[in-house]
């Protein structure tokens, strides 16, 4: 079949003919493009299921394919290939090897809520981009990125002690990235207000540090969120374990057969 | 409709939820609004050993976490401060108690799983509709209103040309927010007003802004920081474009990311933009007579004060 919007099939599967007659009619010009055709067969049947298991992706089987979210996406503007509406096609119809082209920038989604603000299915597309990097970071395909890991650290400082401190997180996040503390712009932000600020200030900030801020009688719900956040884990593991195959054999099923 | 006597009734004395962001890198955002609030008459109490509401991190890990930690903060209020109102003026803080106060009414699982960690906490499990979260900006406009600000700040801010940035937790997503988008006298989701009122009675000449509710990429601004400069650039060229000289704010996640990431954009793409941050409520407590340093104004990393008195704001 000829196509008329390029841009939207990946270049690999276009064919281009210079000239070409089908049946006796002339096609070459602007009708000269193809798909090129192609036959799937690695579904993973289980993948919608998968990232419906992942927090903020269980209302992804509402989706009816309208392109609000893409054509109201933050991160769409500047990068054109983050594209939650075809993501969400991908998943839906298991096709796990295309979805994992994209596999580096899914984690990008900022949060701004416009594609859930507009959505007129009540899919709540930004939690489903959260599962979906949730998800590429458990099954293996990615290393946990930098929002994964500063999500779990200010978490972590919540469940610990019912508040955060900015400093400690800053640190901290810095640290586990493996990202200098003394970052240019940082330090001049730093000159820049300490020349303004009191010295009752550094001491506030100082005491912020020795003694955490914390929330009075905490520890119940340290314990109590500590044993959800297990039980919540385990339930997701269970569901990509007995769903899901390890990635080299839903790639590869022929080495399974060989060994 | 609610009548509008009513709720400046209501609000004239709150429970005030200040949260982390406000104790620590928003600390101008938390003394200004306690400044207006005594030069106002108006009463703050803050809600006793609240806890963080989750910010925009812990749902990544599991949203009902989130909620939980919302309905807590709501619980003390009504359980232990017997509140019946909750003003948070930090977006992110607003935004999770009303994501709560959403789950808590049509969300059985959500109800479940808060009962659940409540008990084991050992305190009561907040229920949907004990209390009543607002916005900084909500509360000003009912309980002081246009009017008044009229009387007791006699046009201050005239001749200073303002952006009003009201970013994204404060207006989505829309379903959260039942009350908006209710007509006149309620706020828009799509072109928010509430501040831009509150100035404009103030005496400030609010410019034609496009992207009052753009994203400034808040969520990522330590783990993605280009694409968070990227965005915040946006906003201050178009402030700029505007016509403005300065942008008013009234989140302290966007406020930082703004001065941030001002600052960065400068130093690794070379784009330097002149146009100063500053909170809502500084701008309101400059008009007010209150002064500078009562306001914060020295702790902003965006330095104001040429401006504040080339203005004669002082």
């Amino acid at each position: 079949m000829p196509i008329h919007e390029k841009s939207l099939i990946r270049p690999e599967n276009l064919k281009t003919h210079d000239s070409l007659v089908i049946e006796g009619v002339d096609v070459s010009g602007h009708w000269s493009t193809f798909i090129e055709p192609r036959v799937v067969t690695d579904y993973n049947e289980n993948l919608e299921d998968e990232i419906a298991a992942m927090p903020g992706g269980d209302k992804i089987h509402r989706c009816w394919q309208c392109g609000s979210c893409t054509n109201a996406c933050t991160v769409n503007a500047i990068e054109p290939r983050f594209n939650p509406r075809y993501w969400i096609y991908l998943i839906r119809t298991g096709m796990e090897a295309e979805l994992l082209r994209d596999k580096d920038i899914i984690w990008q989604c900022v949060s701004c809520h416009k594609c859930t603000h507009i959505c007129p299915r009540d899919v709540e597309p930004e939690g489903v981009m959260k599962a979906t990097a949730h998800w590429l970071t458990m099954k293996g395909y990615t290393p946990p990125s930098p929002s994964h890991i500063f999500d779990e650290e200010f978490t972590h400082q919540i469940v610990r002690r019912g508040r955060i401190e900015d400093t400690e997180v800053l640190h901290n996040f810095l640290r586990k990235t493996k990202q200098p503390l003394l970052q240019d712009w940082l330090t001049a932000i730093a000159f820049a207000i300490g020349k303004r600020l009191p010295v009752k200030w550094g001491l506030k900030m100082a005491w912020a540090q020795i003694f955490k801020p914390r929330t009075r009688g905490w520890d119940k719900a340290r314990v109590a969120l500590e044993a959800y956040i297990h039980e919540v884990e385990s339930e997701r593991k269970a569901v990509i374990e007995s769903h899901g195959r390890p990635p080299q054999q839903a790639r590869a099923p022929m080495r399974e057969a060989a060994e | 409709m609610v009548d509008i006597t009513d709720k400046a009734k209501k609000y004239a004395s709150v429970g005030y939820y200040p949260g982390c962001a406000l104790e620590g890198t928003g600390n101008g955002y938390d003394v200004s609004t306690r400044a207006i609030a005594k030069k106002l008459g108006l009463g703050l109490r803050e809600v006793s050993n609240w806890n963080c509401c989750g910010a925009m991190e812990v749902k990544n890990v599991d949203p009902k976490i989130q909620t939980y930690l919302s309905a807590r903060v709501l619980s003390q209020a009504v359980n232990e401060d017997r509140m019946d109102v909750v003003m948070a003026p930090c977006n992110g803080c607003y935004h999770n108690l009303k994501k709560a106060e959403h789950d808590l009414a049509h969300d059985p699982k959500a109800i479940e799983v808060v009962e659940k960690l409540s008990t084991k906490a050992g305190h009561k499990a907040y229920k949907a509709g004990e209390a009543e979260t607002i916005h900084a900006l909500d509360w000003l406009k009912a309980a002081v209103g246009e009017e008044g600000l009229r009387e007791r700040t006699k046009g201050k801010l005239a001749g200073l040309k303002i952006a009003n940035y009201y970013g994204c937790m404060y207006v989505r997503p829309r379903h959260i927010f039942p009350e908006k988008d209710q007509g006149p006298d309620s706020e828009s989701t799509s072109q928010p007003h509430f501040m831009d009122d509150l100035l404009a009675a103030a005496g400030a000449e609010n410019v034609s802004f496009p992207l009052k509710t753009a994203c400034c990429g808040g969520a990522h601004t330590l783990s993605d920081s280009d694409t968070s400069t990227k965005l915040v650039l946006n906003i201050l060229q178009a402030a700029e474009a505007s016509g403005a000289e300065v942008i008013a704010t009234e989140c302290p996640t966007c406020h930082t990311g703004l001065e941030m990431h001002q600052v960065r954009a400068e130093k690794r793409f070379g784009k330097k933009t002149n146009v100063k941050v500053l909170y809502f409520t500084q701008l309101l407590g400059l008009a007010l007579g209150i002064g500078p340093r009562t306001l914060g104004i020295h702790t902003n990393i965006s330095d104001a004060m040429d401006l504040i008195i080339e203005k004669r704001l002082t």
